[in-house]
C-alpha cells in the first residue's frame, strides 16, 4: 500500500569495522567492533572466526557498555587512608612505577620470595610467570588452583589434555554426548554451537548435573545427581560396561597402559632401560617396549606374577562396592536408570559406530585404511572437579571414556593442539631461589613423583602457597586461593610484596570473604599491616581495590595488545592450530596503561635479564614490542602465525606481523591434515606435522595413562620408600587418596560437619549473560541479573513454609547469610544454589550504594572456608584436593531457616569509597 | 493494569460531562440564559477536563493531532472524533441556548447521540481489547455508558430518570465484578496457552527475563489483594450508587442532591479505580503474575 | 495506516526452537546492541547504575519450569520477541497510524515520528512484544531488523536479523512464512511448530518449536541385552577377555 511510510533499508552500519578479540570472558571469541565517529557504535561476532564463527554471547555483545562503564579506573592509585577505606591519591605512572620499584628492587636483590605475584584469569600467563622468573620469586601462579586444576591435571596425567578448553567433542559425528557439571566453561560459544548442531542432527544429550537449568535444561535426559558424587556414579558405569564385555580390546591394548606390566612388588610399571613401558606381545609372548614394531600388546598378560595395569582395573571396579545398587542411596540415582545410561552408552559406542574412509599411520608404523568411530562423547567442568575428590573424579571419567575408545576418534572427545601433550613432556616445577637472578625454570608443571616436589632442603614448602608439596603434591597450576591466608598466618614464612593482577581477591574469588578482608587489614603488634606491601592491577573499581596499597589502572580489552598465545590457553579447534590478539582498536581516554607493558616497564627498571638489553636500557618498549620480538625458544615467539617462514608456525620474528593479523581478522589458523585428524597421540602424520608446527621438538607418541605411575610414587613414599618422606600426618591421606587407579571417596567437608544438621550442599552456577564480578558494571547485564536469589526445591519450600520472596537464614559450619529465595522444582532434593559473583560490596563498581546487587544480591563465599573445619590436631588442612589443591568449592554443606526479610542481604560491610564517580542515570548509547 | 491518574479522572469525568450533555441536549432540564450558561459550562468543563487529563497519559501530547487519522479502525482515533465533533455541536447548540434562547432542535439531538456515541467509542477502547479479558465484554460499554447516563442525569437533576439510571448502573455495576472476576480463566488464555507448553505439564514461571522492572510490569502488572478490593467494592457501590439512591428518595433539597452529587463521584473514581486496578493484563502470565 | 493489510506478498518471521534454547541471552543484547545504533531512536536505560535500572528491550528470555503429571520437572528457556501477527490488534488500535503491518513483507513496525505514546498497542498486545522507552516516549517493538534483513551494506548472508545471527545455538530461524520450502516452513511442519495464545486470535507469524520429549532413558533392568554380564569374577573375565583376543 502507499501510504506507508518511507523506511531506508539499507542504512549505513557503521565508518569502519574493526576486528579484534572479546575478553568479555575467557572464551576468545572474535568480533567485529564497528566504529561510528571514533566510538564503538555495535559488536558482533566475526564470521571467519575459528571460535565462535560469527556468533557471539550475551556478554560479548555488551561490550560496549563495559568499555563506557563509568567504574573504570582513570589514573594510578596511591592509597592515603587506611587499607579497605578506598581512600586513594591520583598519582602519575612515574610516581607509581617509582613506588613499584623502591619495594621490590629490595626484594629481588635479598629475598626474591618476598614477592608473591599471582595473577587472575588473565591470558598472558606465559608472558607474566616468565617475568615472575625473571624476577627469581617462586611465588608465582595464575588462578587455576582456585578455579579448575583437577580438571586439567587429570586430563593431562591420564591422557595428555584435558576437558576445559584443551579439547572438545567431535560435535559433528558425535551421536550421545554426556555433559557432567557445566553451566558455562570457558567454551560458552562452541559448546553452544556444539549443542546446536547436535540438536539438529537429534542426537542424544545426557546431562548430569544437580541443576536443571541451561545445557542440563537442554538435554534429553537429566540426571539430577548428588553433589560430590560424580566419581561413584561413573565407577558404575565402568563397572557395568566392563562386566558386560562393552569396551574397546584393541584401543585398550594398543593405546593405552592398559597392557602395561604393573611390578608386583613396587606397583610402578615395569620399564625398559629407555624407560618405556613394558608389555607382553601377544604373538610373541615376549616382553617388549610398548612402542616395539608391530607388537600386539596383550591385556590379560601375566609376567611372572606382574599383572597388567588392565587386570588391576578388572579386579577393582568388578567389585559390588560400585554396582548400581550399592551407589544408587549415594549417588541420588535410581540403580535402573543407571544402567539405562549405561547401556544407552554402550549402545550408541558398539552399535552406532561407523568408519571415516580415511587412512592413517600408528606410531608402530602400522597403517589403518579407516578411522573408527564411538560415537559417544563427554564433557565436564567445574561440577567435578571443584570437589576436594575432584582429580579422582575427573580421572575416572577419563577411564570411562579410554575404555570406550572414545579419545580422539571419530564421534569421541579431541583434543586441541598443542595438546595431546602427555605429563611427561611438560615442564617439572621450579623453586630454586638465587638473589638477584632469575628463578631457576619455570613455576609451574607437572611432577612425576617425591623429588619433583617444591620443598626446601628443611623439607617445608618452598612457595608460599604449598604448592607442590605433601599436601598438594600434584598442584600444576598452583594455590591463589592459599597465599593472602598463608602470607598472614606467615605459614610457611612471611611475604613482604603482594603483587596481584585481574582477580578479585577482597569479595568473589576467595573463599572466606570476610576473613580474607581482616586478613588484608589486620595489623602486626607494630602497627604494620602484617602483609606489608600490597600492588594491584585492575581495570574497574572492583572490591579488591581497596585493599592495595598502589593501583595500576589498566587498560580495557578494546584499548590494549594482548596475545592469545599457544604458549598459554590458546584458542585452537580440534582440526586446527590457531592463536590471536588484541589491539587497540579504540585509544584510552585516561591516563591508563595495559598491564603488559606496565610489566615490561617495571621489568625494565628492575633491571631484570630478560627485560633489558645489552645496554641496561628497556628491551621492550611496550607488550606490542614483547609479542613480536620475544623468543621463548630459537624460532618460536608468543605468536606462531606469519614469522619469518610464513605459516609454518615457526620463524624468526617479523615486525610486520601485527598488521598480518590485524589484516586476517585477529588471528591465526593453520589446520590439520585430514590424515592427522584423529589419533593424535599415536598417529604419526599429526606427530610430525605438530613437530613442524613448532608444537613439539619431536615426534611424542604416548600411552594413556590409566594407571598414572607418578601417584604411585607418592603412596610409596608415604609407605615409608625413598629418601624424601611425607610428614607423618599426612601419610595415610596420600596413601588413600593417590590411588593410580580412580577411587572414590567422600568429600572432606562432609566428614567432619555434622551430616544430621548440615544437611543440604550449596552450590553456584555461572549465568550465561555474566563474568564474575565484571558483569555488574553493565548496564545491559546487570538488568538480566540484578539480585540472585537462592534457589530452593519445592519439597523445602514446602516443608519452611517458604515462598518466592522469603528470606532465609542459610548457615554453614563457617558463618551465616541471610538472602532471599526462589523455588525451584527442577532441582537435586538435597540441593540449594544461587547465581556466582552477582553480590557487590557497597560503593564498589560505579553503582549506586543501594543498588540491588549490594541489597539483595549475595556471595556464598562467605559460608565457604579456605580451610576444613579444626580437627582438633593444630593444624591448617586446606579445603582443598589432597592431590591437586584444588579448591573446593563445592563441598559446602548448609542448614536453611526461615526468618524475618532483614533491610539488606547479609552479612553487609561498610560502603566503600569510591576512586570513581557513578554513572550517568541515563544511556542513550546510540546517541552518544 | 496500572491504575493511571490520568485515565481514571479522563474517563469518570468526560463520562460525566457527556452524560450531562445528553441530557442538556435533549433539554432536560430545559434552560436558558445563565443557569443554562452554569449546566453547559459544568457538561463542557467535565467533558473537556477529563479529554485535557487524558493527554497527560501520550507520551508525545505535543503530536495528539495526528490521534484523528485512524477512525477507520482505531476505537482511540474515533473517540477522539466523537468528542470534537459532538463538543463542536454541542457548543454551536450551547450558544443558541445561553446568549440567544434559541434551540436548535436537530443539534441538541445531534449532540445528545453524539455524547452517547463519544462514551461508548471510550468504552470500545477498552472493550475491544482481547488482551484484558476483564474488559473485552458488552459489559463494559453498558457500564460506562450507564454509568454516564446515571451521572449526567443526577448533575441535570432528572431524579426519576437519575433513580432509574442508579439502578440500573448499580446491576451492571455489579455484573461487571461478579463476570470480571471469572473473565481471565474464561479467556482460555494461561500461561499454558502462553508457552504453548501445557501438553508437557503444568507451567511456572520460573526465572523472569530481568531482575529488575519494565514497562510491561510497571504498565500491566498491579495486583491487588483480594480483601482491598472487596471492601473497596462495597464502598464504591455505597458511595456511587446507594448513597444517591437513598439521599435522592428521601425529599429533594439541593444540598442533598449536593451531596448525593459528591457521592457519586467519590464513589464513581474508586469504581474505575477499580475497573483499571483490577483488570488483568494476559501478558502478566508470562511473568507468573496476574 | 493502521488498517492492516489484506495478505502480505511475503511473511517473514521466525521460528524459536525451545528444545534448543539454552536461555543465554545473547539474543537479547545483540538486538539490544543493533536497534539501540540503527532504526528510529535508542533504546533507553534510564537509572542505569542505580537502584532500579530500567531499560527498553526488543526481545526478553524468560524461563519456565515446566512440571508433568508424573516424571521430574524440566526448564525450558523462552525467548520472546514480536510475533508480527497476521491480525495484529496493536496495529488496528493504534489512533495515528504509527503502528503498521507492512504489505509487501508483512513486519509489523511503528513509525517512530507518527507516535503519540498513548500506549494502546501495548495494551493491545497479549505478547508484551511492545515497550515504551523510557526517554523518548514512543513504542519499541522488534522490527525483524528491516533494516539489517534487505541492507545492501551488508554481505547476503548478514541479511538476517540481529540475534538470529548471533545466537550461539542456533534456536533461532528467519525465514518467509509464504514459500512453502523454506527452511521455516520446513520446520514448523517437522517439528509441530504451535502458535502462542491462539485463542488471542492473532495469528502469529513467529512459530515456537516445543521441546522434545524428555526424560525416555528410563530404567532397565538387569538382564537387558546391552549390559548382560560376561563375567562376574575378575578370573572368569579375564578367561572371557582371552577368547575375545583371540578373535581379533
Ligand atoms: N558466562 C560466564 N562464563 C564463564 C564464567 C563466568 O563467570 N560467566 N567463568 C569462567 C570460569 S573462570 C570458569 S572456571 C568456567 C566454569 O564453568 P563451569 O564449569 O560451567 O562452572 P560453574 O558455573 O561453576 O558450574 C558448575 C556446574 O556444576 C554443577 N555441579 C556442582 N557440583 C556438582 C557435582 O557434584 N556434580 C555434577 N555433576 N555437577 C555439579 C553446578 O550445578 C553447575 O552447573 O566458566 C567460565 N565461563
Ligand atoms: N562461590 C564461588 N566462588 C567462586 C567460584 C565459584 O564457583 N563459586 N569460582 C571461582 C573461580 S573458578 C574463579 S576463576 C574466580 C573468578 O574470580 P576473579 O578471578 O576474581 O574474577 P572477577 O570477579 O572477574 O575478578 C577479576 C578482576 O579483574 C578485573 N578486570 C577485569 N578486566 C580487567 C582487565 O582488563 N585488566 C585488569 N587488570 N583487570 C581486569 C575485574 O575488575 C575484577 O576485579 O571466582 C572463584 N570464586
Ligand atoms: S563467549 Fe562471549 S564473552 Fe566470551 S569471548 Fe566469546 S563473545 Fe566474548
Ligand atoms: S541466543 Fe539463542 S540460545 Fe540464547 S537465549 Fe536467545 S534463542 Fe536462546
Ligand atoms: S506480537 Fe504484539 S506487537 Fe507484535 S504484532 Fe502481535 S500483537 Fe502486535
Ligand atoms: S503508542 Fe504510538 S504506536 Fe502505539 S498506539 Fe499509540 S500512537 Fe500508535
Ligand atoms: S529481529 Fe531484530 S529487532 Fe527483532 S528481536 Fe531480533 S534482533 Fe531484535
Ligand atoms: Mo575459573
Amino acid at each position: 500500500m502507499t501510504d506507508q511510510p518511507y523506511l531506508d533499508t539499507s542504512p549505513q552500519l557503521s565508518d569502519e569495522i574493526r576486528k579484534t578479540t572479546c575478553y568479555m570472558c575467557a572464551c576468545r571469541c572474535g568480533i567485529n567492533v564497528h566504529i561510528k565517529n571514533d566510538k564503538v557504535a555495535y559488536i558482533e561476532g566475526n564470521k571467519e572466526h575459528p571460535v565462535n564463527q560469527g556468533v557471539l554471547c550475551a556478554k560479548g555483545s555488551a561490550g560496549i557498555m563495559q568499555i563506557n562503564a563509568p567504574s573504570k579506573l582513570k589514573s594510578p592509585l596511591k592509597r592515603v587512608g587506611p587499607r579497605g577505606s578506598g581512600q586513594f591519591k591520583e598519582i602519575t605512572w612515574n610516581e607509581a612505577l617509582n613506588l613499584a620499584t623502591s619495594w621490590l628492587k629490595p626484594i629481588r636483590e635479598e629475598n626474591p620470595e618476598k614477592l608473591a605475584f599471582f595473577t587472575g584469569r588473565d591470558q598472558s600467563q606465559s608472558f607474566t610467570s616468565f617475568w615472575a622468573q625473571n624476577f627469581g620469586t617462586p611465588n608465582y601462579a595464575a588462578h587455576g588452583g582456585f578455579c579448575s586444576v583437577n580438571m586439567a591435571a587429570a586430563g593431562i596425567y591420564t591422557m595428555g589434555g584435558a576437558f576445559w578448553e584443551f579439547g572438545q567433542p567431535d560435535w559433528d559425528h558425535t551421536k550421545l554426548f554426556m555433559l557432567f557439571g557445566v553451566a558455562e566453561d570457558h567454551d560458552s560459544n562452541p559448546i553452544k554451537m556444539g549443542i546446536g548442531k547436535i540438536k539438529a542432527k537429534g542426537a542424544r544429550i545426557i546431562g548430569v548435573n544437580p541443576i536443571r537449568t541451561g545445557y542440563s535444561a537442554v538435554a534429553d535426559d537429566w540426571v539430577g545427581i548428588t553433589p560430590g558424587t560424580d566419581g561413584l556414579f561413573i565407577m558404575s558405569l565402568i563397572h557395568l560396561l566392563l562386566k558386560a564385555g562393552k569396551i574397546d580390546l584393541v584401543y585398550l591394548s594398543q593405546f593405552t597402559n592398559a597392557p602395561a606390566l604393573v611390578d608386583n612388588e613396587t606397583g610402578l610399571l615395569l620399564k625398559d632401560a629407555d624407560n618405556k613401558e613394558l608389555v607382553i606381545d601377544q604373538k610373541s609372548g615376549k616382553l617388549v617396549a610398548f612402542d616395539t614394531k608391530n607388537v600386539q600388546p596383550n591385556i590379560t598378560a601375566n609376567h611372572k606374577g606382574n599383572q597388567t595395569v588392565f587386570y588391576h582395573m578388572i579386579e577393582k571396579y568388578l567389585s559390588d562396592e560400585f554396582s548400581p545398587e550399592a551407589v544408587s542411596e549415594r549417588t541420588g540415582i535410581k540403580a535402573g536408570r543407571i544402567r539405562a545410561i549405561a547401556a544407552e552408552i554402550a549402545r550408541v559406542a558398539f552399535e552406532e559406530s561407523f568408519e571415516i574412509d580415511q587412512e592413517w599411520t600408528d606410531f608402530r608404523g602400522n597403517k589403518h585404511k579407516k578411522m573408527l568411530a564411538r560415537p559417544v562423547s563427554f564433557h565436564a567442568m567445574r561440577g567435578i572437579s571443584a570437589h576436594s575428590n575432584g582429580f579422582q573424579t575427573c580421572r575416572a571419567l577419563h577411564v570411562l571414556q579410554i575404555i570406550l575408545g572414545t579419545v580422539e576418534v571419530p564421534g569421541g572427545f579431541r583434543f586441541k593442539p598443542p595438546y595431546p601433550k602427555p605429563s611427561s613432556i611438560h615442564p617439572k616445577p621450579h623453586c630454586k631461589v638465587t638473589p638477584g637472578a632469575p628463578l631457576d625454570g619455570p613455576h609451574l608443571g607437572f611432577v612425576h613423583g617425591p623429588d619433583d616436589l617444591c620443598l626446601k632442603e628443611d623439607g617445608t614448602p618452598a612457595r608460599i602457597d604449598k604448592a607442590f608439596t605433601w599436601e598438594n603434591p600434584m598442584s600444576a597450576h598452583g594455590l591463589m586461593h592459599m597465599v593472602i591466608s598463608n602470607a598472614h598466618a606467615g605459614d610457611p614464612y612471611k611475604i613482604d610484596t603482594l603483587f596481584m593482577y585481574m582477580a578479585n581477591m577482597s569479595w568473589n574469588s576467595s573463599m572466606n570473604t570476610k576473613g580474607v578482608i581482616e586478613m588484608l587489614t589486620d595489623k602486626n603488634d607494630s602497627g604494620d599491616y602484617v602483609i606489608p606491601h600490597i600492588i594491584y592491577s585492575d581495570a574497574y573499581s572492583s572490591e579488591m581495590v581497596a585493599y592495595a596499597d598502589l593501583i595500576l589502572p589498566d587498560t580495557t580489552y578494546l584499548e590494549r595488545h594482548d596475545c592469545i598465545s599457544l604458549l598459554d590457553r590458546p584458542i585452537c579447534e580440534a582440526d586446527a592450530v590457531a592463536d590471536s590478539i588484541r589491539w587497540p582498536v579504540i585509544a584510552p581516554d585516561r591516563n591508563v596503561r595495559g598491564f603488559q607493558s606496565v610489566l615490561c616497564d617495571l621489568g625494565a627498571r628492575l633491571k631484570l635479564p630478560a627485560f633489558i638489553d645489552n645496554d641496561g636500557n628497556a628491551r621492550f618498549k611496550d607488550y606490542a614490542d614483547y609479542i613480536v620480538n620475544h623468543e621463548r625458544k630459537p624460532g618460536i615467539g608468543p605468536l606462531a602465525g606469519w614469522r619469518s617462514k610464513e605459516d609454518t608456525g615457526k620463524g624468526s620474528p617479523n615486525p610486520n606481523q601485527l598488521n598480518q593479523y590485524i589484516k586476517n581478522g585477529g588471528f591465526w589458523t593453520k589446520h590439520i591434515p585430514k590424515n592427522a585428524a584423529y589419533y593424535k597421540p599415536w598417529n604419526l602424520d599429526y606427530q610430525n606435522w605438530a613437530v613442524d608446527t613448532g608444537l613439539y621438538d619431536q615426534p611424542q607418541p604416548y600411552l594413556f595413562s590409566l594407571y598414572v605411575e607418578p601417584m604411585r610414587k607418592f603412596q610409596l613414599a608415604a609407605l615409608g620408600h625413598g629418601k624424601i618422606q611425607p610428614p607423618e600426618h599426612l601419610r595415610d591421606r596420600i596413601l588413600k587418596s593417590m590411588d593410580p587407579l580412580p577411587i572414590w571417596y567422600p568429600p572432606f567437608e562432609e566428614t567432619l560437619v555434622d551430616k544430621d544438621e548440615f544437611t543440604l550442599h550449596a552450590l553456584t552456577q555461572r549465568p550465561m549473560a555474566m563474568y564474575h564480578s565484571w558483569g555488574t558494571q553493565n548496564a545491559w547485564l546487570r538488568q538480566i541479573h540484578g539480585v540472585n536469589p537462592l534457589y530452593i526445591p519445592s519439597k523445602l519450600m514446602m516443608s519452611h513454609s517458604l515462598k518466592d520472596g522469603d528470606w532465609v537464614k542459610l548457615t554453614s559450619v563457617n558463618g551465616s547469610i541471610t538472602v532471599p529465595v526462589a523455588e525451584m522444582a527442577a532441582l537435586n532434593e538435597r540441593t540449594v544454589w544461587t547465581w556466582n559473583a552477582i553480590g557487590k560490596r557497597k560503593g564498589t563498581w560505579a553503582l549506586d550504594k543501594n543498588a540491588p546487587e549490594a541489597t539483595k544480591g549475595f556471595l556464598l563465599n562467605h559460608l565457604i572456608h579456605e580451610l576444613l573445619p579444626p580437627k582438633g590436631d593444630g593444624l591448617r588442612w586446606a579445603n582443598s584436593d589432597p592431590i591437586t589443591g584444588q579448591a573446593a568449592w563445592f563441598d559446602l554443606r548448609v542448614k536453611l531457616e526461615k526468618t524475618k526479610s532483614p533491610s539488606s542481604s547479609e552479612p553487609t560491610f561498610p560502603e566503600i569509597k569510591s576512586p570513581v564517580e557513578k554513572g550517568s542515570n541515563i544511556i542513550l548509547q546510540g546517541q552518544s | 493494569m496500572h491504575p493511571s491518574p490520568s485515565v481514571i479522572i479522563f474517563t469518570a469525568l468526560s463520562g460525566l460531562g457527556f452524560g450531562l450533555l445528553v441530557f442538556l441536549g435533549l433539554k432536560m432540564p430545559d434552560v436558558t440564559g445563565v443557569l443554562a450558561f452554569i449546566f453547559f459550562v459544568i457538561g463542557f468543563g467535565l467533558a473537556v477536563g477529563g479529554l485535557i487529563s487524558s493527554t497527560f497519559h501520550l507520551g508525545r501530547p505535543e503530536r495528539s493531532l495526528k490521534a484523528f487519522k485512524q477512525w477507520r479502525s482505531s476505537w482511540l482515533s474515533r473517540e477522539a472524533i466523537a468528542a470534537v465533533f459532538t463538543l463542536s455541536v454541542m457548543a454551536v447548540y450551547a450558544i443558541g441556548r445561553i446568549f440567544f434562547d434559541y434551540d436548535i432542535r436537530i443539534l441538541g439531538v445531534v449532540g445528545a447521540i453524539m455524547s452517547i456515541v463519544t462514551v461508548f467509542t471510550t468504552s470500545m477502547i477498552y472493550a475491544q481489547l482481547k488482551s484484558i479479558p476483564r474488559w473485552n465484554t458488552k459489559l463494559t460499554p453498558a457500564y460506562f455508558l450507564s454509568l454516564s447516563l446515571a451521572g449526567g442525569a443526577l448533575l441535570a437533576g432528572q431524579i426519576t430518570f437519575c433513580l432509574l439510571l442508579l439502578l440500573i448502573s448499580g446491576i451492571i455495576q455489579l455484573l461487571v465484578w461478579i463476570k470480571g472476576d471469572r473473565a481471565l480463566a474464561l479467556s482460555g488464555t494461561t500461561i499454558e496457552s502462553g508457552t504453548g507448553l501445557g501438553t508437557i505439564g503444568r507451567v511456572r514461571a520460573f526465572e523472569p527475563p530481568h531482575t529488575g522492572t519494565n514497562y510491561l510490569l510497571k504498565e500491566f502488572v498491579h495486583i491487588v489483594g483480594r480483601k482491598h478490593s472487596a471492601k473497596l467494592r462495597i464502598i464504591a457501590l455505597i458511595l456511587m450508587i446507594g448513597t444517591p439512591i437513598l439521599l435522592l428518595s428521601l425529599s429533594f433539597s439541593h444540598f442533598l442532591a449536593a451531596l448525593s452529587v459528591i457521592s457519586h463521584i467519590s464513589g464513581l473514581f474508586i469504581s474505575r479505580w477499580l475497573f483499571f486496578a483490577e483488570a488483568e493484563h494476559v501478558v502478566g502470565l508470562y511473568y507468573g503474575k496476574r | 495506516m493502521t488498517t492492516l493489510p489484506e495478505k502480505t506478498e511475503r511473511k517473514l518471521g521466525l521460528v524459536i526452537d525451545l528444545d534448543t534454547c539454552v536461555g543465554c541471552h545473547a539474543c537479547v543484547i545483540s538486538c539490544k546492541g543493533w536497534n539501540t545504533e540503527n532504526y528510529g531512536s535508542p533504546l533507553a536505560d534510564v537509572d542505569a547504575y542505580g537502584e532500579n535500572p530500567v531499560g527498553t528491550f526488543l526481545n526478553r528470555v524468560h524461563s519456565y519450569e515446566v512440571t508433568p503429571d508424573e516424571g521430574t520437572s524440566q526448564l525450558v528457556h523462552f525467548p520472546k520477541s514480536c510475533l508480527h501477527c497476521e491480525d495484529a490488534p496493536c496495529v488496528t488500535v493504534c489512533p495515528t497510524g504509527a503502528s503498521y503491518k507492512r504489505s509487501e513483507d508483512g513486519i509489523v513496525l511503528v513509525n517512530e515520528s507518527d507516535c503519540i505514546g498513548c500506549g494502546l498497542c501495548a495494551w493491545a498486545c497479549p505478547y508484551g512484544a511492545r515497550e515504551m522507552d523510557g526517554i523518548e516516549k514512543v513504542m519499541k517493538k522488534c522490527t525483524l531488523c528491516v533494516d539489517r534483513i534487505y541492507n545492501e551494506n551488508l554481505e547476503p548472508e548478514d541479511q538476517i536479523p540481529s540475534c538470529v545471527r548471533t545466537c550461539p545455538a542456533g534456536a533461532r530461524h528467519f525465514g518467509d512464512f509464504n514459500d512453502p520450502d523454506s527452511q521455516v516452513n520446513k520446520l514448523v511442519l517437522e517439528r509441530g511448530g504451535m502458535d502462542l495464545m491462539p485463542e488471542q486470535q492473532t495469528k502469529p507469524v513467529n512459530k515456537y518449536l516445543p521441546p522434545r520429549p524428555k526424560d525416555t532413558l528410563g530404567e532397565i533392568d538387569i538382564l537387558a541385552p546391552l549390559l548382560k554380564p560376561v563375567a562376574e569374577k575378575p578370573d572368569t573375565f579375564i578367561g572371557w577377555l582371552n577368547k575375545q583376543l583371540d578373535k581379533i
